[in-house]
């Protein structure tokens, strides 16, 4: 099986059967397997969400889509092509700070089209920081930012080089409850007009059904594994903090809950034990 | 601090003052030598050493030449050991082979007392501003070196896999990314080898040369004349503060982009 189709045309990422197992330096006969047995698939344009419990290699995952980390066993492809060495198609919101504290804002929005020997790198930077909402602030530099700009420098660093797919990694985790709206439904906003395919991880299943076409639970860790998955049927365009109230939106968030609740327990007692 | 130059200024008049009233032949009776000739044979005097040192640069205006040597011999040193420090800690720290390899031999010309490779430089490059150059290098060299190893290995693995991600070449991650990240760690260590580049050049000329300041001092050491070994002193110490701020003045156009504490201003 080299790739499932989804009717003609090859999924944008595909993870098939992965296995990560990290090898401790200082003693290699101590092994830990982060992920086993993943099969997950995000179609052209699709937005889907990866929830668990902490700890359960959600992030693990996402640097085996993104090229950085190569998996034990199993396979990626990404558009039907075996994934070798980075993902070129893709691009990656990290979760903790990635912007080069060397560069001002709009130097660290034009890194990407610099690095492709873009000529309107500069043109382009300005206006995608516009978008997000920074039109002025392209001279400061990282430190001169507050967290919730910097995500949007992140947001606008990623979105300008035009990535088929969008890995986020808990982007929004350390915000503020109204930044983090904001910023959600900026990314809707976004995604809605382009309709890229993303993965998203999170630990907020909140967000992950407000935001997504289709949510992943992951089991807990060691040897995580997709234990459930939900199709998350409420129309579009959505607006995350009005979309909390609908009943089909508690309805959904009951049924996720109940399959993910033993593992986020198993989880906290593994770290209670440790 | 308001007045932060005028205390730094008057803490320097208050030592002269001492110094001179603790020396000058006559003023107090004496208490530590046994005739009031001895503290001014032994630590000098101010007024004659600033006076020697007025006569250096404007009566007889000689000390040009010789400074300009140990200049010149300094910013060389410092110069090339700075850009192979550089380099090789480039290197080594990007190609972990490498390193593995040199790691033994590096430590080992490191724990070596450099100063002592003076008279084996003398020997090669002869006792021009060559062999001065050399010992300043040695000594910059390691300084530098270890530091741009240290800053690149420190090189936030975020920001790393993040500049990957966004497209950048080997070649490009090393002048985006590793680059920059070493430049702060590169100027805390710069401060240092100009002091060490100074050192080099002086020693040098110290053990056997025909110009520079260190000669100038080393012919005063003969013939017991300390006020003109303290003027060397004197003279030197302030170019060496000339070149660190020169270096600090640069470290603070290079590095605008690092996060100062308190910027909020008083209104």
């Amino acid at each position: 099986m080299a790739s499932t189709r989804v009717g003609d045309v090859a999924a944008a990422l595909q993870l098939d059967r992965v296995a990560c197992t990290f090898v401790d330096k200082n003693d290699p006969s101590q092994r830990y397997t982060a992920v086993r047995d993943v099969t997950l698939t995000v179609g052209a344009g699709e937005f889907v969400s990866v929830v668990g419990p902490t700890g359960c290699g959600k992030s693990t995952l996402l640097n085996v889509a993104a090229g950085l980390l190569a998996p034990s066993t199993g396979s990626v492809h990404v558009f039907g092509e075996a994934l070798t060495g980075i993902n070129r198609r893709a691009g990656y919101m990290f979760q903790s700070e990635s912007l080069m504290p060397w560069r001002t804002a709009a130097q660290n929005v034009m890194a990407g089209l610099e690095f492709r020997g873009a000529s309107d790198a500069r043109a382009q930077a300005d206006e995608w920081l516009k978008r997000v909402g920074l039109g002025g602030f392209g001279d400061r530099y990282p430190h001169q930012l507050s967290g919730g700009m910097r995500k949007r420098v992140s947001l606008a660093q990623t979105l300008v080089l035009d990535p088929d797919i969008i890995l986020m990694d808990e982007p929004f985790s350390a915000l503020d409850i109204q930044t983090r709206q904001l910023m959600e439904n900026e990314v809707l906003d976004l995604w809605a007009a382009k309709k890229k395919a993303v993965l998203f991880i999170t630990h907020d299943l909140d967000e992950a059904i407000a935001m997504s076409d289709r949510v992943v639970c992951l089991s807990a860790g060691p040897g995580s594994h997709p234990i459930g998955e939900f199709a998350i049927d409420l129309p579009r365009p959505r607006d995350v903090a009005e979309v909390r109230a609908t009943p089909r939106f508690v309805e959904l968030h009951q049924a996720i809950w109940s399959v993910l609740r033993e593992e986020v327990l198993k989880g906290y007692r593994q770290q209670l034990a440790a | 601090m308001k007045y932060l130059r005028l205390w730094q200024g008057g803490l320097l008049l208050l030592i002269f003052v001492l110094w001179h009233v603790l020396t000058k032949p006559g003023l107090i009776p004496p208490f530590v030598f046994e005739n009031d000739q001895q503290a001014a044979f032994f630590f000098g005097e101010p007024l004659k050493i600033l006076g020697r040192i007025w006569s250096w640069f404007f009566i007889n205006a000689d000390i040009y030449q010789h400074l300009w040597v140990t200049l010149l011999e300094t910013v060389l040193a410092f110069g090339i050991g700075t850009v192979l420090g550089l380099g090789c800690g480039l290197w080594l720290a990007l190609s972990p082979m490498a390193a593995a390899i040199t790691d033994p031999y590096i430590k080992a010309l490191n724990s070596m007392p450099r100063v002592i490779l003076a008279p084996i430089f003398a020997v090669w490059f002869g006792l021009g501003i060559a062999s001065k150059v050399a010992l300043g290098v040695t000594l910059v060299f390691f300084i530098v070196f270890f530091n741009v190893y240290q800053g690149v290995k420190e090189v936030s693995p975020v920001v790393l896999a993040n500049a990957r991600m966004l497209g950048a070449s080997q070649k490009q991650l090393l002048r985006h990314v590793y680059l920059p990240s070493a430049t702060s760690w590169v100027f805390s260590s710069l401060h240092t080898s100009v002091g060490l580049a100074f050192v080099g050049a002086v020693v040098g000329e110290y053990l056997g040369s025909s110009r520079g300041v260190g000669y100038l001092i080393l012919q005063a050491e003969g013939s017991f004349d300390i006020n003109t070994v303290m003027a060397g002193i004197l003279v030197l110490t302030v170019f060496a503060l000339m070149l660190d701020a020169a270096v600090g003045k640069l470290e603070k156009r290079l590095m605008k982009w690092q996060p100062k504490t308190g910027e909020t201003e008083k209104l």
